[in-house]
């Protein structure tokens, strides 16, 4: 990690310089401590399906995974990332094919508004790789950190169970990828 | 919201991270940040610099010493929530963990920075004093240990110096035959505790033994309940014994009117949930 002085609003900060992987694709950066990772991740790299709700941990709208792990993006620096594998909603899809939880999404109503959905695939996302036959109880319990002010739950509930049979199917097929 | 600006410290190890914290400024340790970063993303805190112990793998570990269970500041809560050792020493431990955040927060956050940010709701000061965990506070060149019970100071404030890291909890595995209850009210789980209580004790010859009593988010730190334990000593466990305890402690609760509801629902919280822990613990007494 390197550094270099610069001024920023009369407070002498120091940049930070480092590497990460987001979405299969190496990224080298330079930016203040205090940038957010949500916001390295939007405006940075412009990536901007990570939503940002309420930034301190709430909503879980920003959740990406880092090393196959769901995290709050409003909740890590972006400096934190170095060495990391990142995939954001941008990831998921394989080409022009939505990923199977989002096919699920599509077919299920899993979504109206959208704000709280790239939040929703990444817990969905972790859920199914540690759990690939969640109960309902299950999916409730997993997706409590994520706020949906539209759906009422049901349908995002609906579409897990759905994703879930999918990639059931899918790993039977093929070989087992990791989601 | 946006933090305010810091210089940012990531030391490869535990010494070099001490003596960045022995140097003057304002600084704060960051591990999981599933606390420090919202406080800082709200500007209520806006330290100068920042040391991350990311790095310091050193401190990843959930450990048998032989009577005791010792926690690392880079547990996170999601190791410690799904640890076989934890399950089977502390089930207390593992049952709050469904109360305790989200899985995305758990992920990163960690039991000893949960300590060290001291909320007043946050269930793990209770159970730690409890279960009379010790807390290991390192600095350049000597180390201490502190009770849990003289850790907790106020809301947000707790005995740790400025130079001090809280490198590891350590949890004596309770006594053969202690039984444990746990229970909150949240708006939702994961939410902040509008009132946890949590209780261990044994039973001998049909008498209450060692009751250990706290309770969380009421008043404006989570402590013992020293009079209801003295209260509760050598007595036959039944629904009125419980019912008075409860009482007393309803009566000398100083709950804040806040969202939540006011200090006299605070209360009769407290009456519901206390007798309901005792008569759990009383039943997994063995």
């Amino acid at each position: 990690m390197t550094g270099n002085q610069f001024t920023e609003g009369g407070t002498n900060m120091t940049k930070v310089s480092f590497k990460v992987t987001v979405n299969g694709r190496a990224r080298e950066a330079t930016v203040p401590p205090r940038m957010l990772l949500s916001d390295f991740i939007r405006q940075e790299l412009s990536l901007p399906g990570t939503h940002v709700g309420c930034e301190h941990g709430v909503c879980g709208s920003c959740n990406v995974i880092v090393d196959g792990q769901a995290v709050r993006s409003c909740l890590m620096f972006a400096v934190q990332v170095e060495g990391s594998e990142i995939t954001t909603v941008e990831g998921l899809t394989q080409g022009d094919a939505l990923h199977p939880i989002q096919q699920a999404f599509w077919e299920e109503h899993g979504l109206q508004c959208g704000f709280c959905t790239p939040g929703m695939l990444a817990t969905a996302q972790e859920l199914l790789a540690q759990n690939p036959d969640p109960t309902d109880d299950e999916i409730r319990e997993a997706i409590s950190g994520n706020l949906c002010r539209c759906t009422g739950y049901e349908f995002i509930i609906s579409a897990i169970r759905s994703a879930a049979v999918k990639l059931r199917e899918t790993d039977t097929e093929t070989t087992p990828q990791p989601v | 919201m946006k933090p305010s600006a810091f210089s940012y410290e990531c030391p490869n190890d535990l010494q070099a991270a001490l003596a960045l914290l022995a140097s003057d400024g304002d600084t704060r340790i960051l591990a999981g940040g599933q606390s420090l970063v919202p406080m800082m993303n709200y500007r209520l805190a806006q330290p100068e610099r920042l040391i991350d112990i990311n790095r310091l793998s050193e401190l990843d570990y959930i450990r048998d010493d032989g009577g005791v269970i010792a926690i690392g500041a880079l547990a996170r809560h999601a190791a410690i929530k799904s640890s076989d050792l934890i399950k089977e020493h502390f089930p207390i431990v593992a049952e709050a963990y469904d109360w305790i955040a989200h899985a995305a927060v758990r992920n990163r956050g960690t039991l000893c920075g949960n300590l060290c940010h001291a909320d007043a709701a946050s269930e793990m000061p209770a159970i730690m004093q409890i279960l009379e965990a010790e807390l290991v506070l390192l600095k350049v060149g000597t180390s201490r240990v502190i009770a849990a019970q003289d850790f907790f100071l106020g809301t947000y404030e707790t005995a740790i110096a400025a130079d001090e890291i809280l490198t590891e909890v350590r949890i004596p595995k309770p006594a053969a035959g202690t039984g444990w209850g746990f229970e909150e009210v949240a708006m939702r789980r994961g939410d902040y505790a509008w009132c946890t209580v949590v209780a261990t004790l044994r039973i001998s010859d049909g008498k209450i033994a060692a009751p250990r009593i706290a309770m969380a988010g009421v008043n404006d730190c989570a402590a013992r309940l020293r009079d209801a334990e003295a209260a509760l000593t050598e007595q036959t466990p039944g629904a009125s014994l419980f019912d008075a305890v409860a009482d007393t402690v309803a009566d000398a609760a100083t709950p804040a009117e806040s969202s939540a509801g006011s200090a006299a629902y605070k209360r009769d919280l407290i009456r519901a949930l206390l007798p309901r822990v005792l008569n759990d613990a009383v039943t997994r007494a063995t």
